[in-house]
């Protein structure tokens, strides 16, 4: 076993095995230069302070921590909290990273930015970033998340940014990174890239945590306010892998059970989900060495989630180390259980969440009916469903 | 066959410059590929590239995007462009260099994957996704079995890099010429004549320039500041068009 001791990343980017740099030369420059910039700025006080006073009056923070006496109740279990991620302005936490980065961008002289999106949150987030400390802003987004989020592409667009369709390959996530990346080798010298998780290459991984950290800063304060106690158990759903690592990485002292909940689509049997760690095996792939859903020739499969913020091949490196370490535990809800998760909180607490989150309140409630009435869980509602309705209509086959 | 750096030192003796195109494998097919290997050595081709279709080609251009998806979706792998170049082998001493990203190598195995290319007669290997910086396994198996790890460099590159990659490359070294993907358009500026320096300043390795260069005109061009020009894009395109690559072989390799 690893020693958990060790700081991670190291120097070059790695969590144990996992992470690193695997990109085109082209960008090397940029990554050391944000490394750098990084470094300087996590360290500088005016940065912080600026940073801070847009948590708190910009974004919203802190966010509340609730507590779902409802959902409790119907359970039976353990005491459910909720993080409430959903309220952030924009609606998701990817604000947080997105706010962070787009300061970043603007302290290392950048006059534009791109990034990613799949359900599109983090598109959002960062062409809001753009637009309040002035940038140009270019997001590139599957054509098939297009669709099944077409209210997003949308609000992008009335925030200033360009968003550019990808139509190739399976035309999710993946794709939208992969165009990204040529973008960004591309116009490199004036352009930094927003990746919205902590994936790709060093120093992604670990800026994107940092940036989340505060979930979990925040969260453990507020239950030691309400419970005078350490939660028993933290779940969240993973994509990339940012909301979890957020909550999670301020509790890894403290030896709590931790969840980690992948999108098990139509079920691993089927082939058709985004679940690595059931389904996936060791890989390199957009930037960083990690678990990936590959053929055995290293082509990397499609994937399939309801939710299109977890529709992805691979999961950040940190969350590899971390299981390799057992201080993580990994699952999956499928796409008919989020569902049901998504109905199930709508009607309980008046919250409907994001079709994400849903997979990670799914697991709390298989988790909670097991544990005692005096345990205690807090889930990251890691962003509001208002995105889904469409979709979730359409698959029940309502017409609005 | 032939060595890559041989191929170089000959070519400087005549005052040439090396011709480098690549060609994406099993685009449209395996067969075409190999007729496409003899079309452009007659045309005097003195290395060929040969390119191995990806899932995510995230440093190509539309142009290779497309060939490697109708290179997938005859099936053709890794596996299966080792044994074309087993099967060419049988005809040819031309050096070959694979033209991949890494993920198909480390799921090869990145040792069985040096020793196989190595056994059935590659000369080298240009991984795109992969830095000198993450490269230790490959560099070290490639010295072992005698495969030349040729690295990029790139306009963006500080002496730093230009340092590392050079130290790291064998046979030559790869100066993508523009800050972009396969196929962009190329601007010849004093970029590429001052990073090319710095690069002759700390190596005396061969140093081969590509991306974006369409023409035997831009061909020329580029040639005076290197020691060989690699073009990809543009022949791939003749090929998707079924128009004749040996005759534009001949015309690039007239003017360098």
């Amino acid at each position: 076993m690893i020693k958990k001791t060790k700081k991670v990343p190291d120097s070059r980017g790695h969590f144990g095995r996992y992470g690193g740099r695997f990109v085109p030369e082209t960008l090397i420059p940029a990554l050391a230069e944000l490394e750098e910039t990084y470094k300087k700025l996590k360290k500088d006080k005016t940065f912080q302070q600026e940073l801070d006073l847009l948590r708190n009056n910009y974004i919203g923070r802190p966010t509340p921590l609730y507590f779902a006496k409802n959902l409790t109740e119907r359970v039976g279990g353990a005491k459910i909290y909720l993080k409430r991620e959903d309220l952030c302005h924009t609606g998701a936490h990817k604000i947080n990273n997105a706010i962070g980065q787009t300061l970043l961008a603007k302290k290392m002289g950048k006059t534009r930015v791109i990034a990613e999106t799949g359900a599109g949150q983090h598109g959002v987030a960062t062409a809001t970033g753009a637009a309040l400390v002035g940038l140009e802003c270019e997001i590139y987004m599957g054509t098939d998340d297009m669709k099944r989020q077409s209210l997003n592409v949308f609000r992008m667009r009335l925030l200033g940014a360009k968003v550019t369709e990808v139509p190739t390959g399976s035309r999710t996530l993946k794709d939208a990174i992969n165009e990204a990346l040529r973008d960004w080798t591309t116009n490199v010298r004036h352009t930094h890239y927003v990746l919205g998780t902590v994936f790709g290459p060093h120093p992604y991984p670990a800026m994107v945590r940092d940036f989340q950290s505060v979930i979990g800063t925040e969260a453990r304060k507020q239950i030691l306010r309400a419970e005078g106690k350490l939660p028993d158990c933290l779940i969240a759903c993973v994509g990339g892998g940012s909301n979890s690592i957020g909550l999670f990485c301020a509790f890894l002292k403290d030896k709590i059970k931790m969840i980690g909940v992948e999108a098990g689509g139509l079920g691993i049997e089927s082939g058709k989900h985004a679940a690595r760690f059931a389904g996936g095996s060791l890989g390199v792939f957009q930037g960083c060495m990690s678990y990936l859903l590959q053929d055995g020739d290293g082509n990397v499969l499609g994937t399939h989630s309801v939710s299109a913020g977890l529709d992805y091949a691979s999961i950040g490196p940190e969350h590899c180390y971390l299981k390799d370490l057992k201080a993580i535990e990994y699952t999956y809800a499928t796409d008919d259980e989020a569902l049901k998760a998504f109905d199930l909180l709508s009607r309980t607490e008046g919250i409907t969440p994001a079709l994400e989150s849903a997979h990670a309140i799914a697991e709390t409630v298989n988790v909670a009916e097991k544990m005692p009435v005096d345990a205690i869980i807090i889930v990251n509602l890691s962003g509001r469903g208002d995105k889904d309705v469409m979709e979730v209509a359409r698959i029940k086959g309502i017409e609005l | 066959m032939k060595k890559i750096a041989n191929v170089f030192k000959q070519l400087r003796k005549a005052g040439k410059k090396a011709f480098i195109p690549y060609i994406m494998a099993g685009d449209p097919s395996l067969d075409d590929t190999k007729r496409f290997v003899a079309e452009l050595e007659q045309g005097g081709a003195d290395i060929i590239e040969l390119g191995v279709p990806f899932s995510d080609p995230l440093a190509d251009g539309p142009t290779i995007q497309r060939a490697s998806e109708r290179a997938l979706a005859q099936g053709v792998t890794l596996r299966k462009v080792l044994a074309l170049v087993e099967d060419i082998r049988n005809d040819s001493r031309i050096p070959l260099v694979l033209m991949t990203y890494y993920n198909p190598v480390f799921k090869y195995g990145i040792e069985a994957f040096v020793r196989e290319a190595v056994r059935i007669g590659v000369s080298g290997v240009i991984i795109p996704d992969l830095i000198p910086d993450e490269a230790g396994d490959l560099i070290g198996y490639a010295k072992k079995y005698g495969l030349d790890t040729i690295f990029l460099l790139a306009p963006t590159s500080t002496e730093k890099r230009v340092k590392i990659v050079a130290r790291s490359s064998t046979g030559f070294i790869y100066y993508v010429s523009i800050t972009g993907i396969t196929g962009a358009k190329l601007q010849l500026d004093s970029t590429m004549e001052s990073t090319l320096s710095l690069i002759k300043k700390h190596s005396r390795k061969p140093v081969a320039i590509g991306f974006g260069i369409s023409s035997p005109e831009k061909a020329a061009a580029v040639a005076r500041l290197a020691d060989g020009v690699i073009v990809g894009s543009a022949v791939v395109k003749l090929i998707s068009e079924g128009k004749d690559i040996r005759a534009f072989a001949r015309a690039v390799k007239e003017v360098i």
